[in-house]
């Protein structure tokens, strides 16, 4: 059967739009360029899940335009709750769907030379350092449809960039509201570390109603060069109705440390992609994930280290919660190459399934083409543990609550990461929902 | 005052009989002690009295001051002021220490009744210097990469801040070296009063010297095949378990095998 791959958007359009923001002439090239081919490229193909009959290409409106904010007291409830109103000094960006609606870096930072700014803005006044990295050697747009849609279609995101040898010690936080039923996002996120520089960036996505339909298709690019630390922190939290794709990639260079701490919660299907490639000698990957499924979700989790320098080390944590009939496919790589010696690549899966008609698999996976290495990894799908239970119990706590504690201990290696309170607080109580 | 009772318990686990009839009555103010070789069933009395899912009671009567146990969920009978320190407690990753026993004292005190936060941490601070923890102990996850002594101590913690009526001791003696088994000891000392019953199983009379128990019972083929007083626990030091097997024609005293 012939799938049909007509586009709702054509040439024409991507011309107007990318023009309309004022974009430079490469970004318009490599839009049309990813439009063509997107109608010719296949859909990613993640193991084990079959994703052909997803919806990531219909959606009604491309762009739909929410005016700024004046004051973040406008926002919703449950977005303020991410933010720390009464800190001072603010470095936040927050977008309703794709409209910057608020910017804010502090004065020393900006003094620094540290760029946090949404992508459009970005685009026109950092044109070159963004030709240098969106979509070049992290995410490619001819991977697949979905990298090359996004290329074509982009439409939101951040652009954060950390000088050489600077060190920020606050998070940089960003927050991508989804408040439009039918809309459709194209984030991008860019996070460049500078040789020897320091940053914690911080994400939340984030439906304030429900959605049928929504159409979401993000790629974060992290680039931490020489030395360079990245901390990258994100809890997804989309709509049921929202169908999304998401592609974390991570590009570490000498000596470069990449951690990331993801809290994947969607309520709708989800493909989630993270890779960090540890190019430089002596670079380090550290990823963990924890996910919720409910209902009738199905979701795909692949995450993959994958070793380039010698002495490069990588580590992979995914815990896993499934109940109801939701399906939760776990995809763990780690890969080391031909050549980097010397390396380390191990990863935890685990998964926990809550209900009967719930599905789990975690499939992790090495790939070793080099000798001399060390490599290790654990994996196992299961229900709570009844003598754990028992335990917990034998002290008087009644079984619900018991299995509450045990759910969050297992959740508990992202949570206890996030380094902003509000956004640690939000996912706990998300958790707690989604688990009850 | 809390009394536990006893009666004719026989248990299984997994279609297998281990406990054949057991009689004991342990009372407030009252410590017992239950020895006996390796494999006489010693755990599973305490498992079963505690309601450990392998453990199926098919026959006999447990009750604490009248109520019957053996109806009680586990947390129930922790309620009604059982407790059990085991031999071998479990870790729970991703839940700390403090957290966890919060949750545990808050379900005894019920919803609306909660302890304040100041309260519970004077408490806990309080009882763990008294067993000379490491106060980052509260913050780890419950027993997770704890020493052998270390978990065993912090059973003995859960001991002294859920102040049960009724408390059962499996080994909390093995593994600890000399200077933790004092301060272990110490702890169970402070809890006696005539509110408050323990049964110590042991393999050493050692543990016994610290706590002295009112009785000693004796474990063979899932029955108490002898009872007396601290005397008994010394002669068993002494002498072993022949001269018992002897005297009561006892060839095999595991449960395995019955004459
Ligand atoms: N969960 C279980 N599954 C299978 N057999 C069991 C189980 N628990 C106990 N048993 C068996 O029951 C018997 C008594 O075991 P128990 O643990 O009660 O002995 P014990 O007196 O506590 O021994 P020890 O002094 O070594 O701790 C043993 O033969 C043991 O193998
Ligand atoms: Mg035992």
């Amino acid at each position: 059967m012939a799938i049909e791959t007509k586009l709702p958007f054509d040439q024409e359009y991507v011309r107007s739009f990318s023009e309309g923001s004022g974009e430079p002439s490469w970004l318009l090239d490599l839009r049309l360029q990813a439009l063509a081919k997107a109608e010719e490229l296949p859909l990613p193909k993640p193991d084990k899940t079959k994703i052909d009959q997803w919806n990531f290409t219909e959606f009604a409106n491309h762009v739909v335009q929410s005016a700024p904010i004046s004051s973040l007291e406008e926002l919703p409830e449950a977005v303020k709750a991410l933010i720390d109103l009464n800190e001072e000094v603010k470095n936040l960006y927050v977008q309703r769907d794709n409209t910057p609606a608020y910017i804010s870096l502090s004065e020393n930072l900006k003094e620094k030379g540290v760029i946090f700014t949404d992508i459009f803005t970005a685009v026109r006044e950092h044109s070159e350092l963004l030709q240098k990295y969106l979509m070049k050697d992290g995410v490619k747009i001819d991977e697949h449809r979905l990298t090359a849609l996004h290329a074509a279609l982009l439409n939101g995101g951040v652009f954060v960039y950390v000088p050489k040898n600077v060190e920020i010690d606050t998070p940089l936080q960003a927050v991508y509201i989804q408040e439009s039923k039918d809309a459709a996002l194209f984030n991008h996120v860019i996070v460049v570390a500078e040789d020897n520089s320091r940053v914690v960036y911080v994400e939340n996505y984030i439906s304030t109603m429900e959605t049928s339909n929504a159409v979401v298709n993000i790629v974060a690019e992290v680039f931490a060069n020489t030395n360079a630390r990245v901390f990258f922190a994100a809890v997804d939290n989309l709509a049921k109705g929202t169908t999304t794709y998401v592609n974390r990639r991570g590009i570490a260079g000498r000596d470069g440390r990449i951690e990331w701490a993801l809290g994947l919660m969607n309520d709708g299907n989800t493909v989630s992609e993270n890779i960090t490639r540890l190019i430089g000698d002596g670079s380090y990957g550290d990823t963990k994930t924890v996910v919720v499924g409910r209902g009738e979700q199905v979701q795909n989790f692949t995450t993959s280290v994958i070793h380039y320098g010698k002495h490069t080390e990588g580590h992979i944590l995914k815990h896993g919660v499934v109940k109801d009939s939701a399906t939760s496919i776990f995809n763990g790589i780690g890969k080391i190459e031909h050549g980097a010696s010397k390396s380390n690549a191990q990863q935890e899966s685990r998964v926990l399934m809550l209900s009967e008609k719930a599905r789990g698999d975690a499939n992790p996976i090495l790939l070793i083409d080099e000798d001399d290495v060390m490599a290790g990894h654990a994996a196992s799908v299961g229900r709570v543990d009844p003598i754990q239970l028992y335990y917990l119990m034998s002290r008087g706590i009644p079984r619900v609550e018991a299995e509450r504690l045990i759910i969050h201990g297992f959740l508990a290696p992202v949570v206890n990461e996030i380094p902003i309170e509000g956004v640690k607080k939000q996912l706990i109580e998300v958790i707690e929902r989604k688990v009850r | 005052m809390a009394v536990l009772t006893i009666k004719d318990l026989h248990v299984s686990v997994e279609g297998k009989e281990i406990l054949k009839g057991v009689n004991l009555e342990v009372k407030g103010g009252e410590i017992h002690a239950i020895m006996g070789p390796n494999g006489t069933g010693k755990s599973t009395l305490s498992s079963a009295i505690m309601g450990h899912p392998k453990y199926e009671v098919t026959k006999g009567s447990i009750t604490l001051d009248g109520q019957d146990v053996l109806e009680m969920e586990v947390d129930e009978r922790a309620r009604a002021g059982l407790f059990l320190a085991m031999q071998y407690p479990s870790e729970i990753s991703g839940v700390t220490n403090a957290d966890f026993l919060r949750a545990a004292i808050n379900a005894r005190l019920g919803e609306g009744n909660e302890i304040s936060l100041m309260k519970f941490i004077r408490k806990l601070d309080e009882k763990m210097e008294f067993l000379e923890m490491n106060s980052d102990m509260a913050h780890r996850y419950l027993n997770e990469g704890f020493s052998g002594g270390e978990k065993k101590r912090n059973e003995i913690l859960q001991l002294m801040m859920l102040e049960p009526k009724i408390a059962i001791l499996d080994e909390i003696d093995s593994g600890l070296d000399i200077d933790a088994l004092k301060i272990v000891s110490k702890g169970v000392n402070e809890m006696r009063s005539s509110d408050f019953g323990c049964l110590i199983i042991t393999h050493y009379q050692r543990l016994l010297n610290y706590i002295t128990p009112d009785y000693v019972h004796v474990m063979m083929q899932g029955r108490i095949v002898k009872s007396g007083g601290p005397e008994l626990a010394q002669r068993l030091e002494a002498e072993g378990y022949d001269w018992i097997k002897k005297e009561l024609g006892i060839e095999e005293e595991t449960v395995e095998q019955e004459a």
